[in-house]
């Protein structure tokens, strides 16, 4: 299955792949419509430690903490591994982010939970891939 | 209108050759006929013919035929050969007066002989030393025009259809081994004899039919080794090309001609590794000599003959060969002319020589 | 000093739709000039216009595409010999006290003849070649070629060459030295080098340890700092290049700033950490034409005649008889440069006022050479603003072996021309040592990009050869039939050895 995954090497630290998630998965056609005067919930987020950035987004975990907590039934994996959320079931209770290794579940305004489902809604590439100018974001099969 | 030679000329054109492989002599009478069903392949503003073997009785002196525009230009031409050679027979080159060929210039031969002490100054062997004479004259002597040069081998060239011209020059009174001939179809010049085929410097003669588009690039090289080209048609380089290579290189008719149509390198990647080494030696050392776009040529010299195509072959030649004969032409009905049975006949691939020498040479 | 009054202006102008910006801050995020800042309490975006150099990496990062940078319209009262930049120079001179100093090539509107060539197709006489179905072949052997063929007792030809650089398209990447460009620049130049089959060029920074791997495709260069030279560096390449002259700033040597000598660049060069990396003006060992001689088999000599020898020179004035020199000087090929060519950093002054366009350069060398019977002796490699594969057919049709090409390279690599390379500080990651900006050239991407720009070249190359009836790049070399000028006069068609278009 193929996963983001992220070289720190050539990560700039530029937030760019946040924009372009946010904007992905706004649903909306135009990227100032969808993103002028928000705050932005990205389901990948950039890590600043100095001179190092790293961006993060969920890693599909084979076995997920995050599904093992689920108290809804709204995390779930499909027939891909992705991991994926069904807002309807969310009740928005946060165990998944508790048990989120990585930090990778995030929360908007609606208060249930959003996390990264490799844009398969969206499309199919992951828009933070598409949109990293440097390649530090890319899409590949997992190294066994 | 510029003079021919003042601009680049590309020419289509029809191209023939006869050799006997025995040395048998023959008269030019059916080469001349072959060139009638290729009528159509020249315009009329050039025809010529050379042949081998012509002169047994002066085979040891260097042929000269000149055009000269007049007589005061003949008279110092002469004074300057005086001076480097013994002229064995100075004459008119006899023609045949007929309506198709007018405004004819005066047309002589000489037969001459370097003199030794001329040649021991210059140091230099005779060929390299009449080579140079040739030159002189052909770039340095306005009005006159060294069109032949070898020993025992003479070209014959006028502006007319080539079956008009060789009857002209009576050439079937001549007998040689090896007949090439050639009907020109320029494409910018109101024709002049002197840019008519065949061309040659000593005893290599070039006809030729096509346009390479090489033709600056290989000009540019070969001059830097003394050549002049004056005419700007690509038969001329090729003259100073088959000089150079064959003459003063040393190289083999089969190696020159793996050096103008040079393989296509995926070709060599192919060869064995001696091989290989060979044709790219070739490739890299005369890269400038290698000839681009449509070609098909015959270049004679003495003992025998070469045909060659462009590699790509973008212009038709046809082989034949009957008994001890061997034939070329652009088209297979100007070999039929010649010789309505063939042995055997085919069109010989690009880059890929037909190569004719005669038997125990001559 | 305190200067109260600042009478230079910023150059840009910084626009920014509002309407567009959704405060990423990106801009500011990549913008090392400190151009761009978001200001929280008004929740807007600032720019100081003064730091801004137009390099572009804002706009191109720009997600909503809300930027544009403009030229400052503020005008200076028109003069036409007092041109603004002419009076804005004389503000920053008499401000600093300083050299102007300036990067790439030579801006000025000189003429640019390539532009003024135009290339010949077959038509009727002769037939154009379709390079999608024949062969269409772009190898060339850059080196001596000898004069005189030797055979042994049977006849068999000696093969043997005397060394030859090989390229499979007649276009090489030209000097530019670890410390003037970066790591990963480097790594991307190398790496296309070996992918497309042609070579790199060092500069005169030595040879990071990294890349002695792709030796065969690299040129390793000896210039008068001889910064990191030593005999595995010598033998490491597939020719060495004597610079003995650059076209940005003819006649004057290099200053590499110690800011840009970290440890990695102290090591490749050899020198320490943080010192001053000085290339003096002439090779001190090279006061004529016998010393270049002696370098030339100095170098033959300590890589046991193996390696061919370059020598490169600016396009000065003289540059026929300097050329007709070094081809007797027993160097393989001769590189020129001409006044248009690219650097990391000049005076202003000099890249702007000195040496000659590379077209009638090469056109004089290549017939001086020709007419001294020695053009076998060496190859012609030309560069100094070689932008397109048109340029490149005309160069060899002028009689060039190959090219150097520099900036279209780094073109392709991302920079955007700004001509601000000496300030250590390219938001592209090119012409930096600046770790933090070196990793926004990711040498995969530029790999790519090196060898997507050379194969459309080629296919480029390949189309124009055939319609001029050529399959052989060779048979265009020096072939100067192919080539008419428009709007030239009589001497600019004679030293170019070309007629007019129309003759």
């Amino acid at each position: 299955m193929k996963r983001v995954y992220v070289n720190e090497e050539w990560c700039l630290g530029c937030h760019l792949c946040e924009y372009n998630c946010a904007y992905s998965n706004s649903g909306i056609k135009d990227m100032v419509k969808a993103l002028k005067g928000k705050t932005i919930t990205p389901r990948i987020h950039v890590e600043d430690g100095g001179k190092i950035h790293y961006a993060v987004s969920c890693r599909h975990c084979e076995d997920p903490l995050c599904i093992k907590g689920c108290i809804s039934g709204a995390l779930t994996k499909d027939e891909n591994g992705v991991v994926t959320i069904d807002h309807d079931k969310c009740v928005g209770c946060l165990t998944c982010m508790l048990l989120c290794p990585y930090g990778c579940i995030t929360t908007d305004e609606n208060e249930t939970v959003l996390k990264c489902e490799l844009c398969i809604k969206n499309g199919g590439i992951p828009a933070c891939v598409q949109g990293c100018p440097n390649r530090a974001i890319i899409f590949e099969e997992a190294e066994e | 209108m510029k003079r021919e030679g003042e601009f680049r000329n590309p020419s289509g054109c029809a191209i023939a050759a006869v050799i006997s492989k025995e040395g048998r002599r023959f008269s030019a009478e059916k080469i001349i006929e072959s060139m009638i069903p290729m009528h159509d392949r020249s315009n009329g503003l050039g025809g010529g013919f050379a042949g081998y073997g012509i002169y047994p009785k002066y085979k040891d002196f260097f042929a000269f035929h000149l055009f000269f525009d007049d007589r005061h230009i003949k008279k110092d031409v002469e004074e300057y050969l005086k001076e480097r050679y013994e002229i064995v027979l100075s004459e008119e080159i006899p023609t045949r007066k007929i309506p198709e060929i007018t405004d004819e210039p005066i047309i002589w031969r000489y037969f001459l002989n370097p003199l030794k002490s001329v040649l021991r100054s210059a140091q230099l062997d005779e060929k390299e030393f009449t080579a140079r004479v040739v030159m002189h004259i052909n770039t340095k002597m306005n009005g006159a025009y060294v069109f032949s040069s070898g020993k025992n081998m003479g070209a014959f060239k006028a502006v007319g259809f080539p079956e008009d011209v060789g009857r002209f020059y009576m050439l079937d009174e001549y007998a040689g081994y090896s007949w090439t001939s050639h009907g020109r179809y320029p494409t910018n010049t109101p024709g002049w004899w002197g840019g008519s085929h065949p061309f040659g410097l000593l005893d290599y003669s070039v006809v030729h039919n096509g346009e390479i588009s090489s033709y600056d690039a290989n000009r540019r090289f070969i001059e830097m080794f003394g050549y002049k080209c004056t005419l700007q048609t690509d038969t001329e380089v090729m003259a100073y090309i088959a000089d150079f290579l064959l003459r003063r290189k040393g190289l083999t008719p089969k190696e020159m001609a793996e050096v103008i149509a040079a393989p296509f390198w995926s070709t060599i990647e192919k060869k064995d590794e001696a091989e290989k080494a060979r044709l790219t030696y070739f490739r890299t050392i005369y890269s400038s000599l290698l000839m681009t776009g449509p070609f098909s040529i015959v270049v004679g010299y003495t003992g025998g003959l070469m045909a060659l195509n462009d590699r790509l072959k973008l212009r038709s030649m046809v082989a034949a060969e009957k008994d001890d004969m061997v034939y070329i032409a652009s088209e297979e009905t100007a070999i039929r002319v010649m010789t309505p049975e063939v042995d055997k006949i085919w069109s010989p691939a690009g880059g890929e020589p037909v190569i004719v020498n005669v038997k125990d040479g001559v | 000093m305190i200067m109260p009054i600042n009478y230079i202006l910023p150059e840009f102008e910084v626009e920014r739709s509002d309407y567009r910006c959704i405060r990423c801050r990106v801009c500011e995020r990549q913008c090392a000039n400190g151009v761009h800042r978001y200001d929280a309490d008004g929740d807007i975006m600032l720019s100081d216009e003064f730091q801004c150099v137009d390099c572009q990496r804002c706009v191109c990062l720009c997600p909503t595409h809300a930027l544009k940078i403009r030229k400052n319209e503020n005008e200076l009262r028109e003069n036409a010999n007092w041109k603004q930049n002419t009076i804005l120079e004389i503000y920053k001179q008499a401000n600093t006290g300083g050299v102007l100093l300036s990067s790439m090539g030579n801006p000025e509107p000189f003429p640019v003849y390539w532009d003024k060539i135009l290339i010949n197709a077959s038509q009727v006489t002769n037939p154009s070649i379709d390079p999608l179905r024949e062969p269409m072949e772009t190898r060339v052997f850059l080196g001596k070629k000898p004069h005189d063929i030797e055979r042994d007792v049977n006849g068999n030809i000696n093969t043997e060459l005397p060394p030859q650089v090989e390229l499979q398209i007649p276009v090489m990447f030209s000097a530019m030295s670890y410390g003037s460009i970066s790591y990963n620049a480097h790594q991307s130049l190398a790496t296309a080098a070996e992918a497309l089959g042609i070579c790199y060029n060092t500069g005169e920074g030595g040879l990071h340890e990294d890349f002695y791997q792709y030796g065969k495709n690299t040129i390793v260069q000896v210039a008068s700092g001889r910064f990191g030279v030593y005999k595995d560096y010598l033998e490491a390449g597939a020719a060495i290049e004597i610079k003995m002259g650059q076209g940005a700033k003819p006649g004057i040597g290099g200053h590499l700033p110690g800011t840009k000598v970290g440890a990695d660049v102290s090591k490749t060069r050899m020198i320490p950490e943080g010192s001053d990396a000085i290339s003096p003006a002439p090779h001190h060992d090279i006061y004529s034409i016998e010393d270049l001689r002696q370098l030339v088999f100095s170098l033959k000599e300590a890589t046991d005649y193996k390696k061919p020898v370059i020598v490169k020179v600016a396009a000065v004035h003289n540059i026929a008889a300097i050329a007709s020199g070094i081809a007797r000087s027993g160097a393989d090929i001769i590189a020129i440069d001409g006044f248009r060519g690219g650097t990391g950093a000049a005076p202003t002054r000099i890249r702007d006022n000195v040496g000659i366009p590379i077209e009638l350069a090469l056109a004089a060398v290549d017939k001086r050479l020709r007419d001294e019977g020695i053009r076998q002796n060496v190859s012609l490699v030309v560069g100094g603003s070689v932008r397109s594969a048109s340029d490149v057919i005309k160069a060899i049709a002028l009689g060039a072996d190959a090219c150097y090409i520099a900036t279209s390279a780094l073109l392709a690599l991302g920079c955007h021309l700004c001509r601000t390379c000496q300030s250590g500080k390219c938001n592209w990651g090119i012409a930096t040592q600046d770790p933090e900006l070196v990793k926004r050239l990711n040498p995969e991407t530029g790999k790519e990009r090196l060898v997507n720009l050379l194969t459309a070249w080629k296919h480029e190359i390949k189309e124009m050869m055939g319609l001029m009836g050529i399959n052989s790049i060779e048979a265009l070399r020096g072939n100067r039939l192919m080539l008419r000028g428009v709007g030239l006069n009589e001497k600019e068609l004679e030293i170019l050895g070309i007629s007019h278009a129309g003759e």
